[in-house]
Protein backbone atom coordinates (compact mmCIF):
# COMPACT_ATOMS: atom_id res chain seq x y z
CA UNK A 1 0.00 0.00 0.00
CA UNK A 2 2.63 2.53 1.04
CA UNK A 3 4.88 1.82 -2.44
CA UNK A 4 1.75 1.73 -4.40
CA UNK A 5 0.82 5.51 -3.34
CA UNK A 6 3.65 7.39 -4.77
CA UNK A 7 3.39 5.04 -7.80
CA UNK A 8 -0.17 5.72 -8.44
CA UNK A 9 0.32 9.63 -8.53
CA UNK A 10 3.77 9.28 -10.55
CA UNK A 11 1.94 7.19 -13.12
CA UNK A 12 -0.88 10.01 -12.73
CA UNK A 13 1.41 12.55 -13.97
CA UNK A 14 3.45 10.49 -16.75
CA UNK A 15 -0.17 9.64 -18.32
CA UNK A 16 -0.81 13.36 -17.99
CA UNK A 17 1.97 14.20 -19.60
CA UNK A 18 2.41 11.80 -21.85
CA UNK A 19 -1.25 12.25 -23.26
CA UNK A 20 -0.40 15.90 -23.67
CA UNK A 21 2.80 15.26 -25.96
CA UNK A 22 0.52 13.68 -28.36
CA UNK A 23 -2.22 15.96 -28.32
CA UNK A 24 0.12 18.70 -29.86
CA UNK A 25 0.28 20.10 -33.41
CA UNK A 26 3.35 18.80 -35.32
CA UNK A 27 6.36 19.60 -32.75
CA UNK A 28 9.17 22.05 -34.25
CA UNK A 29 11.83 20.62 -36.11
CA UNK A 30 14.10 17.96 -33.51
CA UNK A 31 17.13 19.72 -32.21
CA UNK A 32 17.87 23.30 -30.91
CA UNK A 33 15.33 25.94 -31.60
CA UNK A 34 17.23 28.27 -32.85
CA UNK A 35 16.89 25.75 -36.29
CA UNK A 36 14.85 27.29 -38.86
CA UNK A 37 12.84 29.20 -36.40
CA UNK A 38 12.99 33.39 -36.44
CA UNK A 39 11.76 36.08 -34.34
CA UNK A 40 9.46 38.56 -35.65
CA UNK A 41 8.75 41.41 -33.52
CA UNK A 42 5.71 42.98 -34.33
CA UNK A 43 3.23 45.63 -32.88
CA UNK A 44 0.16 44.72 -30.70
CA UNK A 45 -2.63 45.80 -33.73
CA UNK A 46 -1.38 43.01 -35.85
CA UNK A 47 -1.64 40.07 -32.96
CA UNK A 48 -4.62 41.67 -31.40
CA UNK A 49 -6.61 42.22 -34.86
CA UNK A 50 -6.09 38.53 -35.49
CA UNK A 51 -3.81 38.92 -39.27
CA UNK A 52 -0.37 37.08 -37.99
CA UNK A 53 -2.91 34.13 -36.74
CA UNK A 54 -3.88 33.92 -40.72
CA UNK A 55 -0.73 34.92 -42.05
CA UNK A 56 1.60 32.82 -39.83
CA UNK A 57 0.67 29.89 -39.95
CA UNK A 58 0.60 29.64 -44.21
CA UNK A 59 3.91 31.09 -44.18
CA UNK A 60 5.06 28.15 -42.31
CA UNK A 61 3.83 25.96 -45.02
CA UNK A 62 5.32 27.93 -47.85
CA UNK A 63 8.54 28.42 -46.30
CA UNK A 64 9.25 25.88 -43.51
CA UNK A 65 10.39 28.72 -40.96
CA UNK A 66 8.70 28.51 -37.82
CA UNK A 67 7.72 31.97 -36.27
CA UNK A 68 8.17 33.25 -32.65
CA UNK A 69 6.38 36.46 -32.69
CA UNK A 70 6.60 38.90 -30.27
CA UNK A 71 4.01 41.18 -30.13
CA UNK A 72 5.73 43.99 -28.26
CA UNK A 73 4.72 47.85 -29.99
CA UNK A 74 6.92 49.19 -32.73
CA UNK A 75 8.97 51.07 -29.99
CA UNK A 76 10.15 47.95 -28.56
CA UNK A 77 10.23 45.99 -31.36
CA UNK A 78 12.74 48.02 -33.01
CA UNK A 79 15.24 48.24 -29.91
CA UNK A 80 14.60 44.56 -29.97
CA UNK A 81 15.86 44.62 -33.60
CA UNK A 82 18.58 47.22 -32.35
CA UNK A 83 20.30 44.26 -30.40
CA UNK A 84 19.87 41.38 -32.36
CA UNK A 85 17.48 39.73 -30.42
CA UNK A 86 14.46 40.02 -33.18
CA UNK A 87 15.63 38.54 -36.81
CA UNK A 88 12.87 40.81 -39.10
CA UNK A 89 10.72 43.73 -37.60
CA UNK A 90 6.82 43.92 -38.87
CA UNK A 91 5.99 47.90 -37.76
CA UNK A 92 4.46 50.88 -37.95
CA UNK A 93 6.07 53.76 -36.72
CA UNK A 94 7.12 55.48 -39.87
CA UNK A 95 9.64 57.77 -38.45
CA UNK A 96 11.35 56.00 -35.33
CA UNK A 97 11.76 53.55 -38.41
CA UNK A 98 13.34 55.70 -40.63
CA UNK A 99 16.12 57.04 -37.97
CA UNK A 100 16.32 53.30 -37.14
CA UNK A 101 17.34 52.64 -41.13
CA UNK A 102 19.89 55.68 -40.30
CA UNK A 103 21.87 53.71 -37.52
CA UNK A 104 23.00 51.26 -40.40
CA UNK A 105 22.38 47.83 -38.16
CA UNK A 106 19.08 47.09 -40.53
CA UNK A 107 18.76 45.85 -43.72
CA UNK A 108 16.01 46.24 -46.69
CA UNK A 109 12.56 48.08 -45.55
CA UNK A 110 9.78 47.15 -47.74
CA UNK A 111 6.08 48.85 -47.95
CA UNK A 112 3.73 46.16 -46.64
CA UNK A 113 0.51 47.57 -45.89
CA UNK A 114 -1.68 50.37 -44.37
CA UNK A 115 -4.78 50.84 -43.02
CA UNK A 116 -6.02 54.00 -40.59
CA UNK A 117 -5.95 55.35 -37.49
CA UNK A 118 -9.05 56.20 -35.69
CA UNK A 119 -9.92 59.18 -33.04
CA UNK A 120 -12.65 56.87 -30.83
CA UNK A 121 -14.54 58.04 -27.77
CA UNK A 122 -17.64 57.79 -26.07
CA UNK A 123 -21.34 58.19 -28.06
CA UNK A 124 -21.98 61.44 -26.13
CA UNK A 125 -18.85 62.81 -26.69
CA UNK A 126 -18.84 65.83 -24.10
CA UNK A 127 -15.78 67.73 -26.18
CA UNK A 128 -17.92 67.64 -29.10
CA UNK A 129 -15.37 66.27 -31.54
CA UNK A 130 -17.54 64.27 -33.98
CA UNK A 131 -16.51 65.35 -37.44
CA UNK A 132 -13.91 67.49 -36.71
CA UNK A 133 -10.21 66.32 -38.61
CA UNK A 134 -7.60 65.13 -36.09
CA UNK A 135 -5.86 67.80 -35.20
CA UNK A 136 -9.01 70.35 -34.28
CA UNK A 137 -10.19 67.25 -32.36
CA UNK A 138 -7.19 66.97 -30.20
CA UNK A 139 -6.86 70.62 -29.65
CA UNK A 140 -11.10 70.70 -28.89
CA UNK A 141 -10.47 67.68 -26.32
CA UNK A 142 -7.45 69.36 -24.53
CA UNK A 143 -9.51 72.78 -23.97
CA UNK A 144 -12.49 70.86 -22.94
CA UNK A 145 -9.90 68.85 -20.73
CA UNK A 146 -12.07 65.78 -21.49
CA UNK A 147 -10.43 62.46 -20.74
CA UNK A 148 -8.06 60.95 -22.56
CA UNK A 149 -6.53 57.30 -23.04
CA UNK A 150 -2.77 56.80 -24.47
CA UNK A 151 -0.83 54.15 -24.89
CA UNK A 152 2.31 56.13 -23.82
CA UNK A 153 4.71 52.74 -24.45
CA UNK A 154 6.49 54.50 -27.53
CA UNK A 155 4.79 52.11 -30.02
CA UNK A 156 3.66 53.18 -33.76
CA UNK A 157 -0.10 54.32 -32.11
CA UNK A 158 1.92 56.19 -29.27
CA UNK A 159 4.12 58.31 -31.94
CA UNK A 160 1.07 58.93 -34.20
CA UNK A 161 -0.73 60.01 -30.81
CA UNK A 162 2.23 62.32 -29.99
CA UNK A 163 2.94 63.77 -33.54
CA UNK A 164 -1.18 64.99 -33.55
CA UNK A 165 -0.71 66.86 -30.00
CA UNK A 166 2.34 68.32 -31.76
CA UNK A 167 0.74 69.04 -34.55
CA UNK A 168 -2.18 70.82 -32.67
CA UNK A 169 0.57 72.79 -30.87
CA UNK A 170 -0.43 71.04 -27.63
CA UNK A 171 1.58 69.61 -24.54
CA UNK A 172 -1.26 67.22 -22.97
CA UNK A 173 -0.45 66.96 -19.40
CA UNK A 174 -3.43 67.33 -16.28
CA UNK A 175 -5.28 64.72 -15.30
CA UNK A 176 -7.06 64.26 -17.87
CA UNK A 177 -4.59 62.62 -19.70
CA UNK A 178 -3.54 59.24 -18.75
CA UNK A 179 -1.10 56.92 -19.83
CA UNK A 180 -1.85 52.99 -19.23
CA UNK A 181 1.76 51.82 -20.66
CA UNK A 182 -0.37 48.57 -22.21
CA UNK A 183 -0.75 47.61 -25.79
CA UNK A 184 -4.27 48.76 -28.13
CA UNK A 185 -6.53 46.19 -26.79
CA UNK A 186 -6.14 47.09 -22.95
CA UNK A 187 -5.74 50.75 -23.85
CA UNK A 188 -8.96 50.79 -25.37
CA UNK A 189 -10.48 48.59 -22.66
CA UNK A 190 -9.46 51.11 -20.39
CA UNK A 191 -10.92 54.26 -22.56
CA UNK A 192 -14.43 52.15 -23.07
CA UNK A 193 -14.70 51.55 -18.95
CA UNK A 194 -14.06 55.29 -17.95
CA UNK A 195 -15.91 56.63 -20.95
CA UNK A 196 -12.26 58.53 -22.55
CA UNK A 197 -11.04 59.34 -26.08
CA UNK A 198 -8.32 57.58 -27.50
CA UNK A 199 -6.71 56.90 -30.66
CA UNK A 200 -6.42 53.53 -32.34
CA UNK A 201 -5.77 51.84 -35.42
CA UNK A 202 -8.90 50.73 -37.13
CA UNK A 203 -8.26 47.09 -37.03
CA UNK A 204 -8.13 46.59 -33.47
CA UNK A 205 -10.91 48.65 -32.62
CA UNK A 206 -13.05 46.91 -35.37
CA UNK A 207 -11.99 43.56 -33.83
CA UNK A 208 -12.99 44.81 -30.46
CA UNK A 209 -16.06 46.70 -30.91
CA UNK A 210 -18.62 44.69 -29.56
CA UNK A 211 -17.15 44.70 -26.03
CA UNK A 212 -16.51 48.28 -26.23
CA UNK A 213 -18.59 51.21 -25.63
CA UNK A 214 -16.95 53.75 -28.10
CA UNK A 215 -18.01 55.03 -31.50
CA UNK A 216 -15.74 56.33 -34.09
CA UNK A 217 -15.71 60.28 -33.78
CA UNK A 218 -13.07 61.49 -36.30
CA UNK A 219 -11.54 59.74 -39.14
CA UNK A 220 -9.73 59.77 -42.72
CA UNK A 221 -7.64 62.67 -43.27
CA UNK A 222 -4.00 62.27 -43.61
CA UNK A 223 -2.34 62.42 -40.76
CA UNK A 224 -4.20 59.40 -39.84
CA UNK A 225 -2.86 57.25 -41.98
CA UNK A 226 -0.95 53.76 -40.91
CA UNK A 227 1.62 52.09 -42.62
CA UNK A 228 3.22 49.41 -41.54
CA UNK A 229 6.62 48.24 -42.81
CA UNK A 230 9.00 45.21 -42.85
CA UNK A 231 12.39 45.60 -41.42
CA UNK A 232 15.00 42.64 -42.44
CA UNK A 233 18.02 43.26 -40.03
CA UNK A 234 21.23 41.97 -40.69
CA UNK A 235 24.29 40.61 -38.14
CA UNK A 236 25.46 43.99 -37.92
CA UNK A 237 22.91 44.22 -35.21
CA UNK A 238 24.17 40.57 -33.55
CA UNK A 239 25.92 37.85 -34.56
CA UNK A 240 22.98 35.41 -34.01
CA UNK A 241 20.32 37.23 -36.22
CA UNK A 242 18.91 34.40 -39.22
CA UNK A 243 19.10 36.85 -42.08
CA UNK A 244 17.62 33.91 -44.27
CA UNK A 245 14.78 33.80 -42.16
CA UNK A 246 14.17 37.54 -42.31
CA UNK A 247 14.88 37.77 -45.80
CA UNK A 248 12.19 34.83 -46.33
CA UNK A 249 9.42 36.21 -44.26
CA UNK A 250 9.93 39.87 -45.78
CA UNK A 251 9.92 38.14 -49.35
CA UNK A 252 6.58 36.48 -48.30
CA UNK A 253 5.21 38.98 -46.67
CA UNK A 254 5.17 41.25 -50.03
CA UNK A 255 4.91 38.21 -52.55
CA UNK A 256 1.11 38.24 -54.29
CA UNK A 257 -0.14 35.12 -51.99
CA UNK A 258 -0.10 36.74 -48.75
CA UNK A 259 -0.75 40.18 -49.83
CA UNK A 260 -4.05 38.73 -51.27
CA UNK A 261 -4.74 36.92 -47.92
CA UNK A 262 -3.95 40.69 -46.18
CA UNK A 263 -6.64 42.00 -48.64
CA UNK A 264 -9.12 40.04 -47.83
CA UNK A 265 -8.26 39.33 -43.64
CA UNK A 266 -11.69 40.82 -41.89
CA UNK A 267 -13.91 41.06 -44.89
CA UNK A 268 -15.80 37.65 -43.47
CA UNK A 269 -16.27 39.44 -40.11
CA UNK A 270 -16.75 42.66 -40.09
CA UNK A 271 -17.58 43.13 -44.14
CA UNK A 272 -14.30 45.80 -44.84
CA UNK A 273 -11.10 44.18 -44.85
CA UNK A 274 -9.16 45.52 -41.90
CA UNK A 275 -5.81 46.17 -44.08
CA UNK A 276 -4.58 47.49 -47.19
CA UNK A 277 -2.07 45.39 -49.33
CA UNK A 278 0.25 47.74 -50.64
CA UNK A 279 3.84 46.10 -51.62
CA UNK A 280 5.27 47.50 -54.17
CA UNK A 281 3.75 50.93 -54.35
CA UNK A 282 5.54 54.60 -54.00
CA UNK A 283 4.77 55.53 -50.49
CA UNK A 284 3.56 59.17 -51.53
CA UNK A 285 0.62 57.70 -53.54
CA UNK A 286 -1.03 55.83 -50.41
CA UNK A 287 -4.05 57.42 -49.45
CA UNK A 288 -6.60 56.73 -46.25
CA UNK B 1 -20.08 36.24 -17.33
CA UNK B 2 -18.29 33.83 -15.23
CA UNK B 3 -21.48 31.22 -16.44
CA UNK B 4 -20.57 31.92 -20.43
CA UNK B 5 -17.06 31.54 -18.94
CA UNK B 6 -17.93 27.95 -17.63
CA UNK B 7 -19.75 27.09 -20.86
CA UNK B 8 -17.04 27.99 -23.07
CA UNK B 9 -14.76 25.83 -20.95
CA UNK B 10 -16.82 22.80 -20.82
CA UNK B 11 -17.11 23.21 -24.85
CA UNK B 12 -13.45 24.00 -25.54
CA UNK B 13 -12.41 20.65 -23.23
CA UNK B 14 -15.27 18.91 -24.58
CA UNK B 15 -14.88 19.52 -27.98
CA UNK B 16 -11.14 18.21 -28.14
CA UNK B 17 -10.06 21.86 -28.89
CA UNK B 18 -6.67 21.18 -29.88
CA UNK B 19 -5.05 24.44 -29.49
CA UNK B 20 -6.63 24.17 -25.62
CA UNK B 21 -5.05 20.65 -24.74
CA UNK B 22 -1.64 21.67 -26.31
CA UNK B 23 -1.80 24.46 -23.85
CA UNK B 24 -3.43 22.53 -20.78
CA UNK B 25 -0.28 19.88 -22.06
CA UNK B 26 2.51 22.21 -21.84
CA UNK B 27 0.96 24.25 -18.69
CA UNK B 28 1.36 20.83 -17.09
CA UNK B 29 4.55 19.98 -18.54
CA UNK B 30 6.28 23.07 -17.71
CA UNK B 31 4.99 23.48 -14.02
CA UNK B 32 5.34 20.38 -12.87
CA UNK B 33 8.90 20.16 -14.41
CA UNK B 34 9.78 23.29 -12.70
CA UNK B 35 8.06 22.22 -9.49
CA UNK B 36 10.54 18.29 -9.72
CA UNK B 37 13.83 20.02 -10.51
CA UNK B 38 12.92 22.79 -7.44
CA UNK B 39 12.55 19.69 -5.02
CA UNK B 40 15.62 18.40 -6.01
CA UNK B 41 17.37 21.30 -5.46
CA UNK B 42 15.17 22.67 -2.76
CA UNK B 43 14.38 20.14 0.03
CA UNK B 44 18.27 19.21 0.11
CA UNK B 45 19.09 23.36 0.86
CA UNK B 46 16.19 23.34 3.32
CA UNK B 47 17.66 20.21 4.95
CA UNK B 48 21.11 21.72 5.32
CA UNK B 49 18.93 24.76 6.56
CA UNK B 50 17.24 23.37 8.80
CA UNK B 51 19.71 20.68 10.36
CA UNK B 52 22.95 22.60 9.83
CA UNK B 53 25.26 24.60 12.15
CA UNK B 54 27.18 26.85 10.21
CA UNK B 55 27.89 30.53 10.67
CA UNK B 56 25.70 32.83 8.27
CA UNK B 57 22.94 30.04 8.37
CA UNK B 58 19.87 32.39 9.42
CA UNK B 59 20.79 34.84 7.26
CA UNK B 60 20.87 32.34 4.45
CA UNK B 61 17.29 31.34 5.91
CA UNK B 62 15.79 34.90 5.70
CA UNK B 63 17.14 34.94 2.42
CA UNK B 64 15.02 31.53 1.64
CA UNK B 65 12.02 33.16 3.27
CA UNK B 66 12.37 36.24 1.05
CA UNK B 67 13.09 34.44 -2.01
CA UNK B 68 9.65 32.98 -1.67
CA UNK B 69 8.22 36.86 -2.53
CA UNK B 70 10.33 37.10 -5.40
CA UNK B 71 8.26 38.95 -7.95
CA UNK B 72 7.93 36.11 -11.44
CA UNK B 73 8.27 39.10 -13.57
CA UNK B 74 11.86 40.10 -11.81
CA UNK B 75 13.03 36.79 -12.47
CA UNK B 76 11.35 36.57 -16.20
CA UNK B 77 13.94 39.33 -16.84
CA UNK B 78 17.15 38.03 -15.20
CA UNK B 79 16.19 34.85 -17.27
CA UNK B 80 15.91 37.12 -20.21
CA UNK B 81 19.09 38.72 -19.80
CA UNK B 82 20.99 35.15 -19.27
CA UNK B 83 19.42 33.57 -22.23
CA UNK B 84 19.17 36.51 -24.94
CA UNK B 85 20.80 36.25 -27.83
CA UNK B 86 23.30 39.01 -26.64
CA UNK B 87 23.68 37.33 -23.33
CA UNK B 88 26.25 34.80 -21.64
CA UNK B 89 24.29 31.99 -22.52
CA UNK B 90 22.67 32.81 -25.72
CA UNK B 91 24.70 30.73 -27.96
CA UNK B 92 21.84 28.11 -26.75
CA UNK B 93 18.73 29.64 -28.67
CA UNK B 94 17.10 28.75 -25.07
CA UNK B 95 15.23 32.20 -24.89
CA UNK B 96 11.06 32.10 -26.22
CA UNK B 97 11.43 27.84 -25.91
CA UNK B 98 9.67 25.79 -22.75
CA UNK B 99 12.85 25.29 -21.63
CA UNK B 100 13.29 29.10 -20.62
CA UNK B 101 9.81 28.66 -18.74
CA UNK B 102 11.16 25.92 -16.94
CA UNK B 103 14.20 27.25 -15.62
CA UNK B 104 12.67 30.33 -14.80
CA UNK B 105 10.07 28.69 -12.86
CA UNK B 106 12.48 26.69 -11.19
CA UNK B 107 13.88 29.92 -9.84
CA UNK B 108 10.86 30.90 -8.52
CA UNK B 109 9.97 27.36 -7.44
CA UNK B 110 13.44 26.82 -5.39
CA UNK B 111 13.28 29.68 -2.55
CA UNK B 112 9.79 28.21 -1.93
CA UNK B 113 10.20 24.74 -1.32
CA UNK B 114 14.05 25.70 0.34
CA UNK B 115 12.03 27.88 2.89
CA UNK B 116 9.40 25.70 3.60
CA UNK B 117 11.01 22.18 3.62
CA UNK B 118 13.24 23.89 6.07
CA UNK B 119 10.36 24.80 8.50
CA UNK B 120 8.41 21.42 7.70
CA UNK B 121 11.95 19.59 8.91
CA UNK B 122 12.28 21.77 11.96
CA UNK B 123 8.81 20.93 13.22
CA UNK B 124 10.39 17.16 13.14
CA UNK B 125 10.82 16.65 16.98
CA UNK B 126 14.59 17.79 17.70
CA UNK B 127 15.37 14.51 19.12
CA UNK B 128 14.52 12.17 16.46
CA UNK B 129 17.98 12.48 14.42
CA UNK B 130 19.68 11.94 17.98
CA UNK B 131 17.57 8.58 18.29
CA UNK B 132 18.45 6.84 14.88
CA UNK B 133 22.29 8.07 15.52
CA UNK B 134 22.08 6.83 19.00
CA UNK B 135 20.23 3.58 17.47
CA UNK B 136 23.14 3.64 15.09
CA UNK B 137 22.15 4.87 11.80
CA UNK B 138 24.70 6.45 9.91
CA UNK B 139 24.27 10.28 8.78
CA UNK B 140 22.21 9.29 5.45
CA UNK B 141 20.31 6.98 6.73
CA UNK B 142 19.05 8.96 9.68
CA UNK B 143 18.39 11.98 6.66
CA UNK B 144 16.31 9.67 5.03
CA UNK B 145 14.91 8.56 8.17
CA UNK B 146 13.98 12.40 8.90
CA UNK B 147 12.64 13.23 5.40
CA UNK B 148 10.16 9.91 5.56
CA UNK B 149 9.04 11.22 9.13
CA UNK B 150 8.35 14.64 7.53
CA UNK B 151 7.03 13.56 3.81
CA UNK B 152 3.56 14.99 4.94
CA UNK B 153 4.37 18.14 5.57
CA UNK B 154 6.97 17.89 2.50
CA UNK B 155 3.83 17.01 0.25
CA UNK B 156 2.38 19.88 1.04
CA UNK B 157 5.50 21.76 0.58
CA UNK B 158 5.44 20.44 -2.96
CA UNK B 159 2.40 21.06 -3.73
CA UNK B 160 2.91 25.09 -2.65
CA UNK B 161 6.18 25.06 -4.78
CA UNK B 162 4.07 23.87 -7.92
CA UNK B 163 0.90 26.21 -6.89
CA UNK B 164 3.35 29.35 -7.32
CA UNK B 165 4.39 28.34 -10.80
CA UNK B 166 1.40 27.11 -12.30
CA UNK B 167 -0.37 30.15 -11.63
CA UNK B 168 2.27 32.86 -12.13
CA UNK B 169 2.49 34.93 -15.80
CA UNK B 170 4.94 37.45 -15.94
CA UNK B 171 7.67 34.71 -15.79
CA UNK B 172 5.84 32.83 -18.59
CA UNK B 173 5.14 35.96 -20.66
CA UNK B 174 8.64 36.97 -20.54
CA UNK B 175 10.75 34.35 -21.16
CA UNK B 176 8.33 32.19 -22.99
CA UNK B 177 6.76 35.12 -25.50
CA UNK B 178 3.29 33.38 -25.50
CA UNK B 179 3.77 31.80 -28.77
CA UNK B 180 1.03 29.93 -29.99
CA UNK B 181 1.63 26.42 -30.34
CA UNK B 182 5.30 26.12 -28.36
CA UNK B 183 5.40 28.41 -25.12
CA UNK B 184 1.61 29.29 -24.73
CA UNK B 185 0.35 28.21 -21.42
CA UNK B 186 -3.11 28.70 -19.62
CA UNK B 187 -2.18 32.09 -17.58
CA UNK B 188 -0.40 33.57 -20.74
CA UNK B 189 -3.42 32.26 -22.73
CA UNK B 190 -5.99 34.17 -20.51
CA UNK B 191 -3.95 37.55 -20.64
CA UNK B 192 -4.02 37.48 -24.49
CA UNK B 193 -7.50 36.78 -24.54
CA UNK B 194 -8.18 39.41 -22.13
CA UNK B 195 -6.64 42.08 -23.94
CA UNK B 196 -8.12 40.89 -27.30
CA UNK B 197 -11.57 41.70 -25.40
CA UNK B 198 -12.75 37.53 -25.53
CA UNK B 199 -13.82 37.53 -21.76
CA UNK B 200 -15.53 34.28 -21.94
CA UNK B 201 -12.43 32.58 -23.28
CA UNK B 202 -10.03 34.18 -20.53
CA UNK B 203 -12.51 33.22 -17.56
CA UNK B 204 -12.44 29.47 -19.65
CA UNK B 205 -8.75 29.29 -19.83
CA UNK B 206 -9.04 30.49 -15.62
CA UNK B 207 -11.38 28.40 -14.68
CA UNK B 208 -9.21 25.20 -16.27
CA UNK B 209 -6.25 25.98 -14.75
CA UNK B 210 -7.96 25.88 -11.64
CA UNK B 211 -9.62 23.04 -12.54
CA UNK B 212 -5.72 21.14 -12.90
CA UNK B 213 -4.37 22.81 -9.94
CA UNK B 214 -7.16 21.08 -7.78
CA UNK B 215 -6.65 18.11 -9.41
CA UNK B 216 -3.11 18.01 -8.91
CA UNK B 217 -3.88 19.01 -4.86
CA UNK B 218 -6.77 16.49 -4.69
CA UNK B 219 -4.18 13.59 -6.26
CA UNK B 220 -1.20 14.33 -3.46
CA UNK B 221 -3.81 15.06 -1.09
CA UNK B 222 -5.81 11.86 -1.03
CA UNK B 223 -1.88 10.07 -1.21
CA UNK B 224 -1.26 12.39 1.66
CA UNK B 225 -4.42 11.69 3.62
CA UNK B 226 -4.18 7.90 3.18
CA UNK B 227 -0.39 7.51 4.35
CA UNK B 228 -1.50 9.63 7.24
CA UNK B 229 -3.81 7.04 8.38
CA UNK B 230 -1.87 4.32 6.98
CA UNK B 231 0.68 5.96 9.93
CA UNK B 232 -1.48 6.43 12.73
CA UNK B 233 -0.33 3.54 14.80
Amino acid sequence: MRHSIPALVLAAVLLLVGCGSNADPAPPAAGPSAEKSLILATTTSTQDSGLLDELLPQFTRDSGWQVKTLAVGSGQAIELGRRGEADVLLVHSPAAEQAFVAEGTAGQRRLVMHNDFVLVGPANDPAKVRGLDSTRAVAQIASAQALFVSRGDDSGTDAREKDLWKQAGITPAGSWYQATGQGMGATLRVASEKAGYTLSDRATYLAQRGTLQLEVLSQGDARLLNVYHVIEMTTKAGDRVQVDGAKAFADWIVSPSAQQQIGRFGQAEFGQPLFTPDAGKAEAGLGP
Amino acid sequence: MLLSGLLEAARLLLTGDQDTWSTIALTLRVSLTATVVALLLGVPVGTALALGRFPGRRVLLAAANTGMGLPPVVVGLFVTVLLWRSGPLGEFGLLYTPTAMVVAQMLIATPVVAALAAAALQQVDPDFLLQMRALGATRVRALRALLAEARLPLLAVALAGFGAVVSEVGAAQMVGGNIQGETRVLTTAAVLATSRGQFALAIAFGLVLLAIAFAVNLLVTLAQQREARSSVP
